[in-house]
């Protein structure tokens, strides 16, 4: 029994949210029991990764034929060092989110859709698991469709009805991301017959002249791009992550960008080769400038900003910013840097975006002004906003130095001085931003008309999951040969064949 | 013990002893036991590593690896053991001074005061004992961001204003400069351990080793080199005991440091002088100097006054260094050391008036000396020791600076010296004049009758007092711990 479980681990990883999610439904109103199963859910496929993560790192990928149904014909799930790497992060971070989700939706969310918000975060997770793992090209358009429509619907759940404008917006812009994908996808499928990526990547090798395979590819990154909002492409998200849900926000923040990145990752370096990305396509030159222009203009936004959800969001663009510049350096330390960074981004949104939902939880938003006070009346909360925000910043022993390390270290091999100067300015930048808010929050005193006489430290429920993460940044700063080890075996394999 | 234990001890006892204070935040007089208990206790650990050390034993300890070649790592070295020594010796002064002052003012948010007070002194202790630039770094960080809190004690628009500067200078150049000549430094050392001699050799030539040197002297904005020194004057919202240990001797204290250990330890002393990348910086702490004075002469507040007195002060230990001969380097080693007690016992005076008097400016002071005998007579101890009048220690160390600058022939640099001698008389003297000399304009009631400060206050200065004093007539230990750092 136990045996079978272990051989069809892959197929599990996805299934087991997939599946639950409709039975989820059947719990009907009873929240508490869904958030339990749900919570459990999270657990096993925390587990899962884990068991996958580790059984990669001794030998080859494994690849698991769904239904039995043989490679290019049947789908495939084939995990390798890289997408176990991102599992282990999207269901890490869904460990920790599940369990804050009660609380928490009980102050953000309506009771009626208490219920349908548990379906659709199982199933948003379900997709973006699965377009990590699977094997097959079509199958990534399909469960980004899965994930995204579930976060559309995710993001108007918030009470503040603006949540409905900025859903639809992202609806909008969501779809044409995945059109082009789609578009893309069936460009490739033309060219060589095929949807199964080892043997696309096979068959792309003899086609390097060909120009369709070119629009392939700009139709691709372009809906990449989209759904990881790159600059200016990242309209859709400082609105959505504002709106939503606070729980919603930190599970996004952390996972669904990264995601989207690492499918990106997989059609560039697996599908295509390091070689036609760099060499034929000079893909570095698209992303080099907008990565600059991302981080700078990201920050700057995010200082005027007077929401911090939304403050954080446009920090987000900042980030994905100088995961793409990682890409743009095109060196082996540069794609370090930019593996090391989903890792590292992850952990600091989601403290930050969890310790938000904290104060939200307290007193209702997260305006700036609502955080009068509460350096002393939160102390614990306040604490995880402003070790999120060294992270954020980079300042050494948390986890955001080290990818800044791995970045500048990039850069510098290749003399690029300006883009130090860029990477440099963009962690001022962000101590501006942080400081704003400690600053609001360290010297007001408490304003009882504002919050309520009666303001407190979040419950437990709240402050263990966030100080789960603001540990986890500390941790794997601290001690940061896992994260460099793993990321830098990742840019090694992912590089191979290009120099 | 081994010295291994002594170092972890060392940075132990002052983290430990923050929590402990912070636990015992309800109970006013246990909370200061728990100061005087650390601060004591690191004393005694601070001590028995300065006689190994003395004695020749380098004591070296990795506290944890973040990747290869990016470790926590603390060696001792003989100018390390220098600073850490004076930061431990002052602390339990300051502590017993920090009680009088804050109860005599009723200060609010004690118990957060003692705490990061605490944290700064841990931090300090770490940066004392770095063993890469990496852990200088971090505990450089660490201590900006542990006095931030009480930089902004008051909490008033002032103070948060000065918060700002303070934290936005030091924070925009050590990420904005230092962290890159850091990373710059491994990647072409392959190293960022500190070993005598330098670790860049002739790695770098001609220009190139000009901008990392600039990068660096401006990257540790904590050395207030003109035009980033704004920062001093704003930290000075802060409560007199900050001001006395922590802007007139930790932090500060931490800049030059880092400052000499780079020429030193990083670059070398001679791979420098061959190079002739430094003619600039001797000209900018040299105007440094002269103008820091030349504002300080100004001032009416009488910290203000101090804290630009302190700016010129930590560029003669830049001069020192700068000057490329190892006898000046003593010199700039003996300084650090010269000026912290000088300046400790000028700050202690400033907050006894305060304290007493409710006086903050120098236009106020007329006939003060009479009321304060003790007080003032250790502030005029404190002064002649920043003129450098023996026997106060400030002579030792001009006269080691001046030795090396006339064997250099930098005749720059002697004019410095000299000029500036004049001018920290022009400054101090009139205010001994004004409280000794000068009648007092009689008080219109009766309240301005005010006798010394607190008791835990007077002592604390006048021990600071008798330590000025003392270190010029056995001055053997510094003095060799700075022969040892330039291998003579």
């Amino acid at each position: 029994m136990f045996d079978t479980l272990q051989q069809h681990l892959p197929a599990l990883q996805v299934v087991l949210p997939l599946l639950a999610a409709p039975i989820a439904l059947l719990f009907g109103k009873k929240t508490r029991l869904i958030w339990m199963f749900a919570t459990l859910v999270s657990w096993a496929c925390f587990y899962i990764s884990i068991q996958l993560f580790l059984q990669v790192q001794t030998g080859d990928a494994i690849r698991y034929e769904f239904g039995g149904w043989a490679a290019p014909w049947g789908i495939e799930y084939r995990i390798d060092k890289l997408n176990a790497f991102i599992l282990l992060i999207v269901s890490g971070i869904s460990a920790v989110v599940f369990p804050y989700a009660q609380t928490s939706i009980e102050k953000e969310i309506p009771p009626q859709h208490q219920s349908l918000f548990y379906v659709l975060m199982l199933l948003c997770f379900a997709g973006l698991l699965g377009m990590t793992i699977t094997g097959d090209a079509f199958n990534v358009f399909v469960l980004l469709e899965i994930s995204s429509l579930s976060t559309y619907a995710l993001i108007s759940l918030g009470r503040d009805r603006r949540g409905l404008t900025s859903a639809f917006q992202y609806l909008i812009m969501g779809t044409i991301g995945a059109t082009f994908i789609l578009i893309g996808i069936g460009l490739l499928y033309i060219l060589t017959g095929s949807l199964n990526m080892m043997d696309l990547a096979d068959k792309i090798k003899d086609l390097h002249g060909s120009r369709t395979l070119q629009v392939a590819y700009g139709f691709l990154i372009v809906g990449f791009s989209l759904k990881l909002a790159m600059f200016p492409l990242h309209l859709w998200l400082p609105n959505a992550y504002a709106y939503a849900p606070s729980v919603v926000s930190a599970f996004l923040a952390a996972t669904a960008t990264k995601v989207a990145l690492y499918a990106m990752l997989r059609f560039m370096f697996t599908l295509f080769g390091a070689d036609y990305s760099f060499n034929a396509m000079q893909v570095q030159w698209l992303f080099l400038p907008l990565a600059c222009i991302a981080i700078m203009v990201g920050s700057v936004v995010a200082i005027f900003q007077s929401d911090l959800k939304r403050m954080l969001a446009y920090s987000s663009v900042a980030q994905i910013g100088y995961m793409l510049l990682g890409i743009s350096l095109a060196n082996i330390n540069g794609l370090t840097a930019t593996l090391l960074h989903i890792f590292n981004h992850a952990l600091m949104k989601g403290a930050l975006f969890l310790a938000l939902g904290a104060l939200c939880y307290q007193v209702g938003n997260t305006h700036i002004s609502r955080l009068k006070g509460i350096g002393k009346k939160m102390p614990w909360t306040f604490m995880a906003i402003v070790l999120g925000g060294l992270s954020l910043i980079g300042v050494p022993l948390t986890v955001g130095f080290i990818s800044k390390w791995y970045l500048l270290l990039g850069s510098i091999e290749h003399g690029w001085w300006p883009i130090v100067v860029v990477i440099i300015v963009g962690s001022l930048l962000a101590v501006v931003y942080i400081w704003r808010v400690v600053e609001a929050a360290y010297f007001k005193p408490a304003d009882d008309k504002v919050t309520g006489s009666n303001l407190k430290e979040a419950p437990l429920l709240l402050l263990i999951p966030t100080w789960i993460l603001v540990i986890a940044n500390i941790g794997f700063g601290i001690f940061a040969t896992f994260t460099t080890d793993t990321s830098k075996d990742i840019a090694t394999l992912l590089f191979r064949g290009v120099q | 013990m081994t010295s291994e234990t002594l170092i972890w001890l060392s940075l132990l006892i002052p983290s430990v002893g923050a929590i402990l204070i912070w636990l015992t935040r309800k109970n006013n007089n246990l909370r200061e036991s728990m100061t005087f208990a650390t601060a004591i206790s690191l004393f005694f650990v601070v001590i028995t590593l300065l006689v190994r050390v003395y004695n020749g034993e380098r004591p070296e300890f990795t506290l944890l690896e973040m990747l290869p070649g990016l470790s926590v790592h603390f060696a001792i070295e003989p100018l390390g053991m220098l600073f850490a020594t004076i930061a431990a010796i002052l602390w339990p002064i300051n502590s017993l001074y920090s009680i009088g002052y804050m109860r005599g003012n009723n200060e609010k948010n004690q118990s957060r005061f003692y705490t990061c007070f605490a944290i700064a002194i841990a931090a300090t202790m770490g940066i004392a004992f770095s063993g890469n630039l990496i852990t200088l770094f971090v505990f450089y960080e660490v201590l900006t961001l542990s006095t931030y809190p009480l930089v902004t004690h008051k909490g008033d628009a002032s103070a948060k204003r000065g918060g700002r500067i303070y934290l936005g200078i030091l924070i925009a150049t050590s990420i904005g400069l230092l962290l890159p000549a850091i990373i710059w430094t491994s990647i072409v050392a392959g190293t960022t351990e500190f070993a005598s001699g330098g670790i860049i050799g002739d790695k770098l030539q001609g220009a190139m080793l000009g901008i990392l040197l600039f990068l660096y002297m401006y990257g540790i904005g904590k050395a207030a080199l003109m035009p980033i020194h704004k920062w001093l004057p704003s930290a000075m919202v802060a409560p007199t005991p900050v001001s006395a240990l922590l802007h007139a001797v930790a932090v500060v204290k931490a800049g030059v440091f880092s400052v000499l250990k780079v020429i030193v330890y990083v670059f070398g002393i001679d791979v420098l002088a061959d190079s002739g990348v430094t003619d600039w910086l001797l000209y900018i702490a040299g105007f440094t100097i002269i103008v820091a004075s030349l504002i300080a002469l100004q001032q009416d507040n009488l910290k203000k006054r101090l804290a630009y007195s302190t700016i010129s002060q930590l560029s003669y230990v830049i001069l020192g260094a700068a000057i490329l001969a190892p006898i000046s380097a003593v010199g700039a080693a003996l300084h650090i050391a010269a000026h912290a007690f000088g300046k400790v016992t000028l700050f202690f005076a400033a907050g006894s008036i305060y304290t007493a008097a409710h006086k903050t400016e120098i236009s106020q002071l007329d006939g003060i000396g009479r009321r304060m005998p003790w007080t003032m007579g250790a502030f005029t101890i404190g002064a002649l020791s920043m003129i450098g009048i023996p026997p106060a220690a400030g002579f030792l160390s001009k006269w080691y600076m001046l030795l090396g600058a006339f064997e250099t022939e930098q005749l720059v640099a002697v004019g410095v010296i000299i000029l500036s001698t004049l001018l920290n008389t022009a400054y101090f003297i009139p205010i001994i004049y004004r409280a000794f000399f000068k009648q007092e304009t009689p008080p219109k009631d009766a309240e301005h009758s005010h006798g010394e400060a607190p008791i835990q206050i007077v002592v604390a200065l006048t021990i600071t007092a008798s330590l000025t004093i003392l270190l010029f007539f056995f001055h053997q230990v510094p003095l060799e711990l700075a022969n040892q750092m330039v291998g003579r």
